[in-house]
């Protein structure tokens, strides 16, 4: 550590402890606690002062995290929020304006926004680019109408980051703007979308008449596509390389605590799949280190593309070792989940729910170009539709 | 276990680049290959290597002659070693004779190896993995006796320390190869660039190391080496994948680089994430190693298993992506092919590695 860095830590110390010591954790009320922790500027320490942090860098928030849970303080919902802190935090604080940063970030932090993502739609899907969802400039408003699917989460969102096309007569990646949108509005319209497990995590969304102030517009018109590719590049870093270690925990530990569902031939098939949780675990471990500061490059779609092979592998496995069991499910009921609780349900629910790991975020199939393309350097695809304006291509 | 640093440090990149220089200039593919046909000399690449740089020395204190260094460092070296498939033994002298010298005790052979005047290999099959080992050879009166097939480096060795079955149980001796009642005998190896001999002991005069610590020093030396070896691993692999990237953008086949092909580029996608795993398994298990942490033999284990097929995987894509030109003597590939695949075996096989795992992490094998 340099002394630079020294010094940063005792600053993040000393505002850790004059927090605590003005906000016991025990007697404030959770959101006054987070709008706190907010304005000390140890939300995000890499944010800018005055928009959550301090302008420091992204490895120090391991400190203060792990200081106010020691302490007992209250933490920001993550995961009942994960677009808010996964993607569109992140997007605001490299695209929005001192207004738009001020004005957004810290009810997302405080849980007063749950935000939803519009992006994909029925005919947009790995072709995101392609998306028909228009916005038509009416005074200082944007007026939206189109439909946006696989919506996880709209039902309880406040807020939603959407990608919407302002110009039809240039091609497809040049006529997109991206905006914060209130889910609240009268034209949006979220119904359930049930799934493969039962239950319904995910919604369609139409969107009739939307209105959309331009100072929600984050980026410049047109700038859209340029901004959620940053987006999806943290999309594709919040989901997790923990999660093949704890599914596999999982077989492991029935393994051991089940004796006569052991097969010798199965068992090299389970370690086979733990070095692979542990070489996807210490890869995800390893790109954290190389970015403990800055923006998540394409990198991290190599991490879900691990992620998915390994969650369905694993949980393929776990359905053949427990045989008998593995007939039976935990849960047809169509619930409206807001989390994703791989753990918590039955082998089966894995079993069904790890295929969506390799479709939702962009699928397998697009990750590997986005490696090949932007990583390895190797040609591009063949575009056709790159230079023909948008409304002119075939549908 | 969040304490691993699992990247490199300026002077660990320093290290890599001297390295790869000297692999660049003196171990050229055209001067390799030719190991093949007859027996080529790159003890000049050794000695630059071992005395110049003082790398053969790497793992040992600085009070012994060493330069003091860790595994994490070996590891580097041993990275460069597999990018350059180069000839020089200090996978089976700097490495594996080495450690199991110095958990002796034993300092004078040892000052030697440190020192790169001489070069050890420890007698023991290339292929045999960590965990006990049942020697083949015997002391007697008249001195040593037995065989030992598949030794790396041992007819190039000054010194071969030998574990030995005495009369309380395992002993390691240390024996001049040039003593009388030797025979070393080269055998054909599938990589002629590590080159493997079998030895024999008739009545030969030996002296004896080990202090008491015979069975740790040779799993000792076992685990470094397959700690190490993952390293080696992920430099043959990065080798081929970037070899193969480079091909596959130039090659033009159907008006295009073959390398726009989705049927190609994914596999390269994904051949690129396994790299970068390895990558990560084996920085941790050398970072492990080199922290003295519990764990060593679960990470030794993790990154054997792994680095090893991935290892074999890239070379074969390597060579399949590279069509006929692949298939050739002239192209490079094939000295890749066959130190991964000789890798895959030596150290124990990733199923071996698997079933210690298996013991190692409590999943028991029987009902």
């Amino acid at each position: 550590m340099t002394f630079d860095e020294h010094a940063i830590g005792r600053d993040l110390d000393t505002r850790v402890r004059r927090l605590l010591a003005t906000h016991d954790p025990a007697h404030t009320e959770p959101h006054k606690f987070l709008e706190a922790r907010f304005d000390t500027g140890l939300a995000w320490v890499q944010f800018p002062e005055g928009h959550g942090g301090l302008g420091v860098p992204q490895s120090f928030q391991e400190q203060v995290n792990a200081a106010l849970t020691a302490a007992g303080a209250p933490e920001p919902a993550v995961a009942k929020n994960g677009i808010g802190f996964g993607m569109a935090a992140p997007t605001i604080a490299a695209f929005g304006t001192e207004e738009q940063k001020r004005k957004f970030l810290r009810p997302l932090y405080i849980g007063e926004h749950i935000y939803c993502q519009l992006f994909s739609e029925p005919g947009a899907g790995s072709d995101l680019a392609s998306l028909a969802t228009r916005a038509v400039r009416d005074g200082d408003d944007w007026i939206v109408n189109g439909q946006k699917v696989w919506t996880s989460g709209a039902q309880n969102a406040q807020m939603a980051i959407l990608v919407a096309r302002t110009d039809p007569n240039v091609p497809k990646h040049a006529g997109l703007t991206y905006f914060l949108c209130d889910m609240t509005d009268p034209g949006v319209e979220v119904r359930p979308l049930r799934q493969i497990t039962g239950e319904a995590e995910f919604n369609e969304v139409f969107l009739t008449d939307v209105r959309v102030p331009d100072a929600n517009r984050l980026g410049a018109e047109g700038q859209g596509w340029h901004v959620a590719l940053t987006t999806l590049n943290n999309e594709r870093v919040a989901i997790g390389s923990g999660v093949p270690s704890a599914m596999i925990d999982k077989v492991v530990a029935a393994w051991r605590a089940q004796p006569e569902l052991r097969n010798p031939a199965m068992l090299d098939e389970l370690v086979r799949l733990w070095v692979e949780s542990e070489a996807t675990r210490l890869t995800g471990e390893r790109l954290r280190q190389q970015f403990a500061s800055g923006q998540p490059g394409p990198e991290g779609a190599a991490m879900k593309l691990a992620l998915a092979r390994l969650t369905q592998a694993i949980s393929g496995l776990e359905m053949q070792l427990h045989g008998e069991g593995g007939l039976r499910y935990d849960d047809w009921t169509l619930r409206r989940p807001e989390i994703v609780d791989f753990i918590g349900r039955g082998p089966g629910y894995r079993y069904l729910r790890a295929k969506g790991n390799s479709i939702e975020g962009g699928t397998s199939e697009i990750l590997r170009n986005v490696i090949a393309e932007r990583v390895l350097g190797l040609p591009p695809e063949h575009r056709v539709d790159k230079d023909i304006a948008w409304k002119d291509l075939p549908r | 276990m969040s304490t691993a640093n699992l990247l490199y440090t300026d002077t660990e990149d320093a290290l890599r680049d001297t390295v790869r220089r000297l692999f660049a200039d003196r171990c050229k593919f055209r001067a390799v290959v030719t190991h093949y046909d007859a027996e080529a000399d790159f003890t000049g690449v050794w000695k630059t290597l071992a005395v110049e740089l003082g790398l053969a020395g790497l793992l040992v204190p600085e009070s012994l002659g060493g330069a003091g260094a860790s595994t994490r460092e070996a590891a580097v070296v041993m990275e460069e070693i597999g990018r350059a498939v180069a000839p020089v033994p200090f996978l089976s002298s700097a490495v594996l004779a080495t450690v199991a010298l110095l958990k002796t005790g034993e300092t004078q052979a040892l000052r030697s190896l440190a020192g790169g005047s001489t070069t050890g290999a420890l007698t023991i099959p290339l292929s045999k993995p960590p965990g006990a080992y049942a020697a083949t050879v015997r002391v007697g009166a008249s001195g040593l006796t037995g065989r030992v097939s598949s030794v790396a480096d041992a007819n190039t060795a000054d010194v071969l320390v030998v574990p030995v079955v005495g009369p309380d149980g395992l002993e390691l001796h240390t024996v001049a190869r040039a003593a009388a009642g030797m025979k070393v005998t080269p055998a054909l190896s599938l990589d002629m660039t590590r080159p493997i001999a079998d030895v024999e002991f008739s009545a030969v005069a030996s002296t004896r190391v080990d202090n008491g610590a015979a069975e740790d020093a040779v799993a000792e030396a076992l685990l470094c080496g397959a700690v190490l070896l993952a390293s080696e691993q992920v430099g043959v692999a990065q080798w081929c994948l970037e070899t193969t990237l480079g091909y596959v953008k130039r090659r033009k086949q159907f008006g295009r680089a073959v390398g726009s092909f989705q049927a190609l580029k994914h596999r390269l996608a994904d051949l690129w994430l396994e790299v970068s795993s390895a990558g990560a398994t084996a920085r941790y298990a050398a970072d492990t190693y080199a922290r003295g942490d519990a764990e060593t033999p679960i990470a030794a284990a993790v990154a054997q298993a792994y680095c090893s097929d991935v290892a074999v995987h890239a070379a074969e894509e390597c060579i399949q992506q590279h069509g006929g030109i692949g298939m050739t003597w002239e192209y490079p590939a094939h000295l890749y092919l066959k130190r991964a695949k000789s890798d895959q075996l030596a150290l124990g096989t990733a199923y071996h590695h698997r079933a210690r795992l298996a013991e190692l992490i409590d999943l028991p094998t029987s009902p």
